[in-house]
């Protein structure tokens, strides 16, 4: 994700200091890993030396003094030029889960073992992993009073496991043929 | 799975059982020696691809359709050797059903359609419409009350199928792709409100479905591979392949 976007995004509103920055960011993003204060500080220096962002002024409301950040008009043209623009859709195809079938297939696991019932056996392992979590996920969407980031980013990463999970039951009915055809490469 | 093995309530007393189910139809055999579980108060998802024999087990385990061979007992009772007349008593007062197209009356009002079970199992016509209101508003569907079945969309159709299954308080209701004619969204309001209704009344549900999201609802998941029942543990992919491609 594009934090200097997202920051850029979160003071478009209205100036903002950067602690508030980070604890907005993390209630709107919960299932991401935190934001560190550190990378919250850097990404705004390197907004404010792009003329992105502009300090606004300070304050102390009582405590140490804190510095408030606004986003600039060219701030406003870059946030609409990445809001709009067409994210390019990712090859997936060097995910994990792909690479250990194609290994399981070329290796087997064990001495004399059989490759293709491994990597079935595999395939049947991941699923239920990730029926798991989608249970999991599910759960969490369900919950009444879930709030909306919570509700999209479940659904986002619902959907990506179903993708999975689709791709693995599709694979498990083609592997005797993908044996076949590592054996030749 | 084995981590889901368990139903929220701790109930785990098998409410109906099924084993070696056998089913033919003409040339086609649906069932080959499929055995499965139902216990009180879960929700159970059987999840296959299309033709794996999904509706034809659900069909047995609900007395709608004999088993060629095998037995399915629901408590102490055969339902493989139970009369006809057992079976539709039971599929009035203990079973409901819901079908992937709601299979609701047309003529008859959302209302009418929700009372019927009741009024055929004896219910006086003023308690019927206070538990069919009662149903309609638990599933959101209580100010389509009038309508006719043709009015409603197809989210609020199911949940109007929803009404009509848990309205005689079923201990099992079976429930046969209900979000497969749905968009996401649709589907999603559909399965929340089965869950909520199966934790509220306590009742197990037997949910079909090709779709790992929807199955994700469930609290326990088995396979249909060719007729018979897998779960977590057995490597299904291998036979499936020797069949397709031997």
């Amino acid at each position: 994700m594009s934090t200097r976007h997202i920051l850029l995004g979160l003071l478009a509103g209205s100036p903002c200091h950067g602690y508030d920055l980070k604890r907005r960011y993390d209630e709107l993003f919960p299932q991401a890993r935190p934001l560190a204060y550190g990378q919250v500080y850097t990404t705004l220096q390197r907004l404010v030396r792009d003329d992105l962002a502009a300090v606004e002024g300070t304050d102390s409301d009582g405590g140490p003094e804190r510095t408030l950040y606004r986003s600039t008009d060219r701030g406003a043209d870059e946030l609409a030029a990445w809001a709009q623009g067409v994210t390019p859709p990712a090859p997936f195809v060097t995910n994990e889960i792909f690479a250990k079938v194609v290994i399981s297939l070329l290796v087997a696991g064990t001495e004399g073992g059989d490759r293709t019932a491994e990597a079935a056996m595999y395939l049947q392992a991941q699923r239920a992993a990730h029926m798991v979590r989608m249970h999991e996920l599910t759960g969490l969407k369900t919950t009444p009073g879930a709030d909306l980031s919570t509700v999209l980013s479940a659904d986002y990463a619902l959907a990506h496991l179903d993708a999975d999970v689709r791709w693995m039951a599709t694979t498990a009915t083609r592997l005797t043929t993908l044996t076949a055809e590592v054996d030749a490469v | 799975m084995s981590t889901r093995n368990e139903n929220p309530s701790g109930a785990a007393e098998p409410m109906i059982g099924a084993t070696g189910l056998t089913k033919q139809y003409g040339r086609s055999q649906a069932l080959r020696g499929a055995s499965v579980t139902l216990r009180a108060g879960e929700i159970l998802a059987v999840t296959g691809a299309s033709g794996s024999g999904k509706s034809t087990l659900l069909h047995c385990l609900a007395g709608i359709v004999r088993p060629d061979e095998g037995e399915v007992s629901y408590g102490r009772e055969r339902l493989d050797r139970a009369s006809e007349n057992r079976l539709s008593e039971l599929r009035r007062t203990d079973f409901g059903v819901v079908f992937q197209f709601g299979q609701l009356i047309p003529e008859l009002t959302v209302r009418d359609n929700v009372m019927l079970p009741l009024l055929l199992a004896g219910t006086d016509r003023a308690a019927a419409q206070d538990r069919a209101d009662e149903w309609l508003e638990r599933f959101g569907v209580r100010g389509q009350a009038a309508l006719r079945p043709g009015e409603l969309s197809g989210g609020q159709g199911q949940r109007v199928a929803l009404a009509r299954a848990w309205v005689t308080g079923p201990k099992a209701v079976f429930a046969d792709e209900p979000t497969g004619a749905l968009d996401s969204l649709a589907g999603e309001q559909v399965m929340t409100a089965l869950v909520h209704a199966a934790r509220e009344s306590g009742a197990a549900v037997l949910l079909i479905t090709h779709d790992a999201q929807i199955a994700a609802y469930a609290d326990r998941e088995v396979w249909l591979r060719d007729g018979a029942v897998h779960s977590g543990a057995t490597p299904f992919a291998v036979q499936e392949a020797a069949h397709h491609e031997g």
